[in-house]
């Protein structure tokens, strides 16, 4: 973030600082927990008082994160957090805004709202928590959930394709998009960090388990005995290559995408760089789209970090007119004086 | 030759044209002359939905129209005593509004045979003696305004004949002697980079002009002189989309709060987004978001913030905002919702006029979700019930309905411009750390350890309002039910039903603040029209009318549904029969029969137009 201590004074705050009176109620083992953990100890690390951090939520499980966090907060309505958010981005510049939000609740019922805050790069830090499924409605089939999916509300299997919410960022022209694991705390914070660091505003799509209704769903990713060989962690500057001793790679496939290689075979040398400040989108969306669902490689990490215009950042008076200005408007135009 | 001048009281004159043809210019010209010569007045645009709709046909006809008096005007006038028609198609869809003896000025250039047709008349109704009632000037318009713009240079003949709105206009301003160097000012103004336009709009007007003066077509002047009841002060020319602009902007200065207006283009508020966006030197944010639900929710975030939130939008977009409408409820917010009403339901009629979202605004989100609710009663007054609505708001901490509606935002007078210093400062009495960091229950708004309690209450019952940025202060709101005081997630049944009660409370008890409802009664009246909105024009002209005509009734005007005047109930008791009218199936009447157990009788229009005072004056006496 750009924000400082008031004052210039250095902030010594801690996790504690951070964490509200109110009682967690999510599930035992819910992946909300995690990232909620994560957050409440990185967030220290801004130098910006709690008093001017705002945490916006919607509906779902995830919305309860604002009432966790000792700042100020808004649970809203469902999907309309980006909403609120840019209202109040538009009315304060000198905060610290963070919407957390799930995949029904931004890519379903808030998807305009979403792509739009996005497109305009309004100054939010979005942690978009992703279980593939609806769990505070106990299990129906979500826009992220993979075809074929049996839930409550498809019992003979998901026939609707499903977001890839990363690519779908893109698509919106947002200036930064990453990916991250609930799991991986370091990886998680990482990209924390890297996202306040972001003028504009970033989305962090944030694989997280849901372990009543969706259990398992990104175990590919998260387990030890397969996730050398599904992580493709994305290094600005270094070419892209995964597995237990990063014995695969990936270049760019003749037909224009990209494809998953052995670097034995193609030599280091082919391998794509990883570059998320590349003007063109077109390579972070391939990446994207690198695996269909998250069973296979996956790319995690910064897509794009890209700067543009920041919303709503404008050299207009922030404070209303005097009484003097007041009585010059409304005295404008033509006007007469009956004596 | 000599002239004659007659005297006129009043006159209603509807400009009408195809869309292209320049009649609101035209009209809003006259009306500019004509506050300048101190007449009272109102105005009624009215034009087609569809932006280019085919030329000459009876879809494609824009009108104006201008009441203007030596006394005080109520409304834009019910049948205009002059037409002014620039084609067939134009005199058609106007003439069965026109009484016997009205005068018709017609542009008989315009009245070829494939006009005709397109106007759908068989013969010419200037030849085949169907206007044989009215007063008819036929007068070459085009031709005459051709040949007076001859030889300018970069004016082509059909730009030359576009000029003829300006005929128009000068052979009206000869007609009633309205002041040219207004018009002629107003158009070496507008078109300063075009020397051309300046100067083919110029000859175009005083060859009309002349043309009044020097034609034996029209061998009387009329004169409508200075209205005389008139309360001294400044006056400028508003219409309600103006005047409730303004309005919101002074209450903004006042409280000294930003205004962050969050809009969707939709007709007819989007006016209301237009101007704001021009005032942004004024400590004004506006946003055109991606449609009516994040645009409440925008203007939520932004009261959240500790600015005056304001939202627009008409009937359709009101559908869309009713669930954050609900969410202000629930989170106490101050937060000003304007809805500019239009005929429904679905795009319904989305020009023409009507009231029916009264029961929506009172009752139209789920759940117990009561909220204020003020109407403006006319255009100059839309400044009033906007900076009310503010005051309301946050004095309040509540989200509040502004019902304005087509005719309202359209139509114009003379408004007395205020001033500053008589408008009610606005305190928002912001929450601050003060209190609680001393451990003082100083403010009402901490517990006995000093913790901030954000749904404790002051004497109105309102909450503190803490925003983002006070130290100390942090915690956090929600749609979800809140426990009394500290504001925690609450399933609990008594709290909830607790909770309900307060909220309905704080309404109920705005009512305390307000002015009883005014009853304009004459001694023995049994009768009263009670109105509510922009039909107070109307009725109060109606009721003039019938009290002229020998009738003795009583007249009062609401301008706060929700709550209503505490006296409200006294009133209509008072009155053996209580008229009202409205342009709905009688929703108010619903409401004051259910509330008051009156047999309030209803009187309903549902024709996408403002109610007329014959209209008022006929229901008046039957019911003598």
């Amino acid at each position: 973030m750009t924000h400082n201590g008031a004052g210039g004074d250095v902030l010594t705050l801690t996790k504690a600082d951070f964490q509200s009176d109110q009682e967690t109620r999510w599930c035992p083992g819910c992946g909300d927990y995690a990232v909620l953990s994560a957050v409440q100890q990185f967030m220290p690390e801004l130098g910006i008082p709690p008093e001017r951090i705002v945490f916006v939520t919607g509906i779902g499980c995830a919305g309860r994160f604002s009432y966790y966090m000792n700042t100020y907060g808004m649970h809203g309505i469902h999907g309309r957090g980006p909403a609120l958010a840019t209202g109040l981005a538009t009315a304060r510049e000198d905060l610290s805004i963070w919407i957390v939000t799930g995949d029904g609740d931004s890519l379903s019922i808030g998807g305009n709202h979403l792509i739009h805050a996005l497109r305009r790069n309004v100054p939010l830090k979005i942690l978009l928590m992703n279980n593939q499924i609806y769990g505070l409605t106990k299990g129906q089939a979500s826009p992220t959930s993979e075809l074929g999916k049996i839930t409550k509300s498809t019992p003979f299997g998901v026939s609707d394709h499903p977001f890839n919410p990363v690519a779908l960022a893109l698509g919106a022209e947002a200036t930064f998009v990453a990916r991250t694991i609930d799991r991986d705390r370091q990886h998680l914070t990482e990209v924390l960090r890297a996202a306040s660091q972001h003028e504009g505003a970033a989305l962090i799509e944030i694989y997280q388990n849901c372990p009543v209704f969706n259990d398992g769903a990104f175990a590919a990713l998260t387990e030890k005995d397969v996730k050398d060989a599904n992580q493709i962690r994305l290094e600005p500057g270094r070419p892209i290559r995964f597995g237990a001793d990063g014995e695969r790679g990936i270049v760019r496939s003749p037909e224009g995408g990209l494809e998953i290689v052995d670097v034995a075979d193609c030599g280091e040398a082919s391998l794509l760089v990883h570059d998320p400040q590349h003007a063109d989108p077109g390579v972070a969306f391939s990446l994207a789209r690198l695996a269909e669902d998250p069973t296979a490689p996956t790319p995690i990490g910064i897509f794009r970090d890209v700067r543009r215009p920041v919303y709503g950042r404008t050299a207009l008076p922030a404070a209303p007119a005097s009484d003097a200005q007041l009585s010059e408007l409304l005295l404008s135009g033509d006007t007469w004086t009956v004596a | 030759m000599a002239k004659s001048v007659e005297d006129r009281e009043r006159v209603i004159i509807r400009f009408a044209g195809d869309s292209g043809d320049g009649m609101q210019l035209a009209g809003s010209r006259f009306t500019d002359a004509t506050a300048m010569v101190g007449n009272d007045l109102a105005t009624l645009p009215n034009f087609p939905a569809e932006i280019r709709a085919p030329a000459g046909t009876l879809a494609g006809v824009s009108t104006f129209q201008i009441h203007f008096a030596s006394r005080d005007i109520l409304t834009p006038g019910d049948a205009p005593n002059v037409l002014v028609a620039m084609n067939p198609a134009a005199l058609k869809a106007n003439l069965s509004e026109l009484d016997r003896g009205a005068t018709i000025i017609v542009n008989e250039d315009a009245f070829t045979k494939r006009n005709l047709e397109k106007a759908g008349y068989a013969t010419n109704p200037l030849e085949d003696g169907s206007l044989s009632a009215h007063r008819v000037h036929r007068i070459p318009m085009t031709t005459l305004t051709v040949r007076a713009v001859e030889g300018i240079e970069d004016v082509s003949t059909r730009d030359a004949g576009r000029a003829k709105n300006l005929f128009a206009l000068g052979v009206l301003s000869w007609l009633y002697g309205r002041p040219t160097e207004i018009t002629k000012q107003w158009i070496e103004q507008k078109f300063a980079r075009k020397p051309g336009v300046v100067q083919a709009n110029l000859k175009a007007f005083n060859a009309g002009w002349s043309f009044g003066e020097t034609t034996e077509l029209l061998d009387v002047q009329y004169r409508v002189k200075p209205a005389t009841d008139v309360p001294p002060g400044t006056y400028r020319n508003v219409n309600g989309t103006t005047a409730l602009t303004l309005g919101l902007i002074a209450a903004s200065v006042r409280s000294g709060l930003p205004l962050v207006l969050a809009s969707y283009p939709i007709t007819p508020a989007s006016e209301i987004l237009h101007e704001l966006s021009r005032h942004a030197r004024f400590g004004v944010s506006t946003i055109q978001a991606e449609d009516e639900i994040a645009a409440a929710g925008m203007a939520l975030g932004a009261a959240f913030g500790g600015r005056l939130g304001v939202t627009a939008t008409s009937g359709p977009g009101m559908d869309l905002k009713a669930e954050t409408i609900g969410l202000a409820v629930a989170l106490e917010l101050p937060l000003v919702v304007i809805d500019v009403q239009r005929a429904g339901p679905s795009t319904g009629m989305p020009t023409k006029t009507e009231q029916s979202d009264l029961l929506m605004a009172l009752y139209g989100r789920h759940g117990e979700s009561p909220l204020p609710v003020i109407a403006p009663s006319t255009a100059a007054g839309c400044f009033d019930a906007a900076f009310e609505a503010a005051r309301i708001a946050i004095d309040y901490r509540t989200p509040v309905i502004v019902l304005s509606d087509s005719f309202l935002a359209s139509s114009s007078e003379p408004w007395k411009v205020p001033d500053v210093a008589d408008l009610p400062a606005i305190d928002p009495r912001f929450a601050d750390g003060g209190a609680v960091d001393g451990a003082v229950d100083g403010d009402g708004v901490a517990d006995s350890d000093g913790a901030f309690l954000p749904y404790s209450r002051d004497e109105r019952l309102a909450r503190p309002w803490a925003v983002p940025g006070t130290p100390g202060l942090q915690h956090r709101i929600g749609g979800l039910e809140k426990a009394d005081g500290t504001g925690n997630i609450s399933y609990d049944g008594a709290n909830h039903a607790r909770m309900t009660r307060v909220r309905a409370e704080k309404v109920a008890g705005i009512a305390r603040g307000l002015p009883p409802l005014a009853v304009d009664a004459e001694p023995g009246a049994r009768l009263l029209v009670l109105g509510w909105g922009s039909s107070e024009g109307a009725i109060r002209a109606g009721v003039r009318r019938a009290r002229e005509a020998g009738h003795t009734v009583a007249r009062a005007h609401l301008r706060h549904l929700n709550p209503l005047p505490e006296n409200t109930g006294d009133v209509l008791r008072s009155f053996d029969r209580v008229l009202v009218p409205e342009m709905n199936s009688g929703q108010l009447a619903q409401v004051l029969r259910a509330r008051f157990l009156v047999d309030v009788e209803s009187f309903c229009k549902l024709e996408g137009q403002p109610l007329f005072a014959a209209e008022i004056e006929r229901e008046i006496a039957e019911r003598q």
